[in-house]
């Protein structure tokens, strides 16, 4: 009953901060190099690690849905249901998922740091609002950057499906492209890139802050971070069953 | 005209009562240090101030402003009067030492638009105040010792010219000619600049050197307050204990 208690307390005041970061995002300056840096860390840095898991799902993804389509003698559909599957599911939430691990983590990390050892409150005494300068680029570079890795994921994803189906296993060309263009439009596309943005928002604010409400030395820094991890997971989980059943209903 | 006044404050932390009723009074262009045995809430009356930390009830009130009551963007717009050295430094770590130095100055004078070679002078010139050369610039705090670390603290809390500057133990870990240099810079901006300083300090020397007025904090309250001759002939006998350690050795 008190955890009960303490963690809707706790998901209010995550709520409040929300709200401040978007207050402040509307406020002049813009920091524009502090986005673009954070661009850099959480995108460019994390372009390797997404691209590996993309071309190794949509590898693996193409084995399987060749070995079920077998039996049907429907091998020709394995790129389309390959692509199908990525642009709508796997993409996004495989990509938020390494980020959270990857980004996400050394966000929550980096602000706790700051918290506990009184960087945030010094910037604050220098009338600049932490809100503004630490959490709201992170923000805004997630939303960003999120949508972007979620398309290097398609595109590596499927070239992976294709080295698999045509190459491997053999599936005629033609069919296997002819196929994916019937099945997967820029609908699909479109539905996986608004997950992702959904997805990038939601793991930005909550690593930012388990980093920015962190207390209690090294010891507490790191469980915050764990906490942004685990529930950026979950969050992100949920968050994508919420918005499948809006998007496309049950 | 009183720069700072403190009416009834009182804090407490779960089950620690750290203040209880403190008042005091900080005139405008004084000095005002705050001397205490450790842990009996100097740092957190200082928080206070500068409205780090909210009162469970009583007043602050700085500069005709009452930054007790103050919340978000108005508090931060409270601040740009401010400066403040943590008794932990709390220098950025992601900044070398320029980047540290000149943050307030970029960030309080964004209107100004100082040029780089204007940002650079000041804070080369308010390096050398504490004693630090140019080489520093480009050092990283973790790079720096403990002294070093106080020392660019300080120079980042002046380097915008505030008119109020709070210094938690400015002088702890240094030795003495580097007390000396801050005990004078101290004096200094107050009689070029008419700043108002409040100082926390252990060190009873330097103390009774810059104090215009001075207050000893003991189990929440003030044991005595006023000028640096009241306080030495206070009756309190707390207030004598702690003064006599020093006392004696003259
Ligand atoms: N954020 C906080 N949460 C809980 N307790 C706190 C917090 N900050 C300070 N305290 C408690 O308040 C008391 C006073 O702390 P404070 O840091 O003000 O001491 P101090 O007088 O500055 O001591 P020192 O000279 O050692 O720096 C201590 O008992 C401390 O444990
Ligand atoms: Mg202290």
């Amino acid at each position: 009953m008190r955890t009960l208690r303490a963690g809707i307390e706790d998901f209010g005041r995550m709520l409040f901060f929300a709200t401040e970061t978007v207050a402040w995002a509307l406020r002049p300056p813009a920091r524009l190099e502090l986005i673009l840096a954070q661009m850099a860390f959480i995108g460019a840095g994390s372009a390797f690690i997404v691209g590996v898991t993309g071309t190794f799902a949509g590898m693996v993804f193409g084995l399987q849905m060749n070995f079920a389509m077998k039996q049907f003698a429907a091998e020709g559909y394995v790129g389309g249901s390959t692509a199908f599957a990525l642009s709508r599911e796997l993409s996004p939430v495989f990509t938020a998922l390494m980020v959270t691990g990857r980004a996400g983590s050394a966000i929550a990390t980096e602000l706790g740091t700051m918290r506990v050892t009184e960087q945030i409150d010094a910037m604050e005494t220098m009338a600049v609002s932490p809100i503004q300068y630490l959490v709201v680029p992170r923000v805004i570079a997630s939303i960003l950057m999120f949508p972007a890795l979620t398309m290097l994921f398609n595109a590596l994803g499927f070239a992976g499906a294709y080295v698999m189906g045509v190459y491997v296993a053999g599936i005629p060309e033609g069919p296997f492209i002819a196929h994916t263009r019937e099945i997967v439009g820029p609908d699909d596309i479109f539905h996986g890139l608004w997950k992702a943005v959904i997805f990038g928002a939601i793991v930005s604010l909550i690593t930012t802050w388990r980093g920015y409400s962190a207390s209690g030395g090294a010891r507490g820094v790191g469980e915050g971070t764990t906490r942004a991890v685990v529930s950026s997971s979950i969050a992100i989980l949920v968050a994508d069953y919420a918005a499948t059943v809006l998007f496309v209903g049950t | 005209m009183a720069a700072i006044e403190v009416t009834d404050l009182w804090k407490s932390f779960g089950d620690n009562h750290v203040l209880q009723g403190v008042s005091l009074t900080v005139p405008d262009g004084q000095t005002y240090v705050v001397l205490g045995g450790s842990g009996s809430g100097k740092t957190v009356l200082m928080k206070h101030v500068i409205g780090l930390l909210k009162p469970d009830r009583g007043r602050v009130v700085v500069g005709g402003k009452e930054i007790s009551a103050l919340e978000g963007k108005a508090l931060t717009e409270a601040r740009q009067q401010f400066g403040m050295v943590f008794q932990g430094a709390a220098l950025f770590d992601s900044m070398n030492v320029f980047d540290n130095v000149a943050f307030p100055l970029r960030e309080r004078r964004r209107g100004q638009k100082l040029s780089r070679e204007e940002v650079r002078a000041r804070v080369v010139e308010k390096l050398a105040v504490v004693d630090l050369g140019e080489e520093v610039l480009p050092r990283w705090p973790a790079e720096l010792s403990g002294g070093m670390r106080k020392r660019v603290a300080l120079a980042r809390a002046l380097v915008s010219d505030p008119q109020v500057v709070l210094y938690d133990e400015p002088t702890t870990g240094l030795d003495p000619i580097t007390t000396n240099y801050v005990d004078e810079m101290i004096q200094h901006a107050k009689e070029r600049l008419g700043i108002t300083s409040m100082v926390i300090s252990h060190d009873i020397a330097s103390a009774f050197r810059v104090a215009d007025r001075m207050a000893v904090l003991y189990d929440g309250r003030l044991a005595a307050e006023g000028t640096p001759a009241e306080v030495r002939d206070s009756k309190d006998p707390f207030v004598q204990r702690f003064l006599s350690t020093w006392f004696q050795k003259q």
